[in-house]
């Protein structure tokens, strides 16, 4: 557990405290159940070297087996040698098989057409092209794209939608990334990769926190208190947090739900999918 | 006044008997991988000298079933029922499935069916939580009765998850002058803040409430296994008329508990502490008819 200091008036917990020995059973036992219940026995996960994937890929690897774990590198040429490195790290760390494919010569191919695109756009592309990697990975190697996005970036909406968020099942999207740190650590994820500044690596450079204007630690405690504890704005604000700060998180939330839902489906017949034609993904399994 | 003691068609002095939870893991409306679980179970069980084996809530049909609730109910007496009934043979049974009345409704239940005696009860879930991560009474009608029943076990309660948050359902059973209660449930696992899942921590506190305060045994009975992402942490237990444990399941795994609950220990509980005998039920009618009719007057101002 992550040591929280609480005085004798105030027993309440934390909410961003996690107790890391019930939540790892929980989370492996997500994953080999959700992976096995459908015929499958193996995953695959973009190995990007940073903290989300990392742990993502221990839990697969407790919940399956290393053999049955492949993490895949999809370079960039503006990919940092850390990246590089720390995916290497990993999967010798983890005993898993590694695989590395640059996505230049796609991504530099179709920009060809659009030399002016925005930062933004090549970004999104980077991270559709690898997730377009993953999913044909899936199917040559009968195996489920297990997902690496965690609470944080999917609250605010820091993913690219059907890139980086595209998964078969994600066993850390209910994890804030303050509590992904903490699972980290308690399942050994090496220190370079818990301590290292959070990055996308979509450009040279680039950091979360820096892109974002927060930090991580920041933002958890807010969103703890809003998504979690249900805090109205006015209470957020005596709690200290700035009012700019409360709005904008409100407004990320709000605007990126789009991201976290299916397409809408314009609805004529009275059996609609999602609105009345209602069934749970695991049915009959 | 003190309140009656309800007459009871059971033998008396009634012999020790050996029950059982089948923690399972059900298949999401997969009728005949669940029945398979279930004979396979019973089978055990029977040749262990299981007396009473209970199964969770929604035990034949699994519980995200949401369209699939219509798809897989039967009535009280269908195939899956009788499959189950002549499974058992000498052994009684509690087992949870959807029941399809004639007038198609559809109802959370969980059913009691014992051949010695050929003894049969349904309870229909009164509480159907309908909140946060719950859903149930967009698809399933809710019952309107809460009841004891006469067994060779004693005087039982059956309540199904929900109901046993609601202290009422107690209150009434234990009115009702029952020897056992059981709750089938189908808890999901949640509140990783502390030592114990947040999910456990609760349970074990209505259990042992149950058990110290109505002066019974609780037999609770959850599932395992995960359905979009949620997970049943079973933790099965069997608590002592006084609240203690005398048998527990581990969390995540399927497995059986038992424990030999002897109605001698039961007496014991009630000489020691006689809750049960001096409940004033008169009293609480009373009250309760007050409120109802101080609210009734305050709604026509």
């Amino acid at each position: 557990m992550i040591a929280i200091e609480t005085n004798a008036a105030d027993r309440r917990t934390d909410p961003l405290t996690i107790n890391c020995a019930l939540v790892e059973p929980l989370l492996v036992g997500f994953v080999r159940s959700e992976v096995r219940r459908v015929g499958f026995k193996k995953a695959v996960f973009g190995l990007s070297g940073g903290i989300d994937s990392t742990l993502s890929a221990y839990i697969a690897v407790k919940a399956l087996g290393p053999e049955n774990v492949c993490g895949i590198r999809m370079p960039y040429s503006t990919s940092s040698n850390e990246t590089m490195d720390h995916g290497e790290l990993v999967a010798q760390e983890l005993g898993i098989r590694m695989m590395t494919i640059s996505i230049a010569d796609q991504v530099d191919a179709y920009f060809s057409h659009f030399p002016d695109a925005s930062r933004l756009r090549r970004a999104n592309k980077m991270s559709r092209e690898r997730m377009t990697i993953l999913y044909d990975q899936s199917a040559a190697q009968d195996a489920l794209v297990i997902g690496t996005s965690n609470k944080t970036e999917l609250l605010i909406g820091y993913g690219t939608i059907h890139g980086d968020m595209a998964s078969a099942l994600n066993p850390i999207g209910d994890l804030y990334k303050t509590q992904v740190r903490a699972l980290s650590a308690h399942m050994g994820v090496p220190a370079a990769i818990i301590e290292k500044n959070p990055t996308a690596d979509l450009w040279v450079g680039q950091t979360d926190e820096a892109e974002l204007g927060f930090t991580y630690a920041e933002v958890d405690r807010l969103l703890a208190r809003l998504i979690d504890e249900r805090a109205r704005p006015d209470e957020l604000i005596a709690d200290g947090f700035e009012s700019a700060f409360v709005s904008r998180i409100g407004r990320l939330i709000q605007t990126s739900h789009y991201k976290r839902r299916l397409p809408l489906i314009a609805k004529i017949s009275n059996r609609t999918i999602e609105l009345d034609f209602r069934y749970a993904r695991d049915w009959g399994t | 006044m003190p309140f009656p003691e309800r007459p009871t068609t059971v033998p008396f002095p009634r012999a020790p008997f050996h029950a059982a939870v089948a923690q399972v893991e059900p298949t999401l409306g997969n009728l005949k991988a669940n029945l398979a679980i279930h004979l396979d179970a019973i089978e055990s069980a029977r040749n262990d000298g299981v007396d009473l084996l209970v199964f969770p809530e929604l035990s034949l049909t699994g519980y995200y079933l949401k369209d699939q609730v219509a798809e897989v109910a039967e009535p009280r007496n269908g195939p899956l029922a009788r499959a189950i009934h002549e499974a058992a043979g000498t052994m009684a049974v509690v087992y949870g499935f959807v029941e399809e009345s004639p007038t198609a409704r559809f109802y959370n239940a969980a059913a009691f069916r014992d051949n010695q005696g050929d003894v049969s009860f349904v309870h229909r879930k009164v509480y159907l939580p309908t909140y946060g991560m719950f859903d149930e009474a967009r698809y399933f009608a809710a019952g309107s009765r809460i009841r004891a029943f006469d067994t060779r076990f004693g005087r039982l309660g059956l309540l199904i998850c929900e109901d046993a948050w609601h202290l009422s359902c107690g209150v009434i059973l234990q009115a009702d002058g029952i020897d056992v209660l059981i709750i089938v449930a189908n808890s999901p696992g949640r509140g990783v803040h502390e030592e114990q899942l947040g999910s456990r921590r609760s349970w074990e506190l209505v259990t042992r409430t149950y058990a110290t305060f109505l002066n019974v045994p609780v037999i609770f009975a959850n599932r395992v296994g995960f359905e979009d992402g949620v997970n049943f942490w079973g933790g099965s237990a069997i608590v002592g008329a006084g609240g203690s444990w005398l048998a527990q399941a581990p969390e995540f795994d399927v497995t059986r508990i038992s424990a030999v609950l002897d109605p001698r220990d039961t007496r014991r509980e009630r000489i020691l502490a006689p809750l049960h005998r001096d409940e004033r039920v008169h009293l609480t009618l009373e009250e309760l008819d007050r409120i109802r009719h101080d609210s009734y007057r305050d709604e026509r101002r």
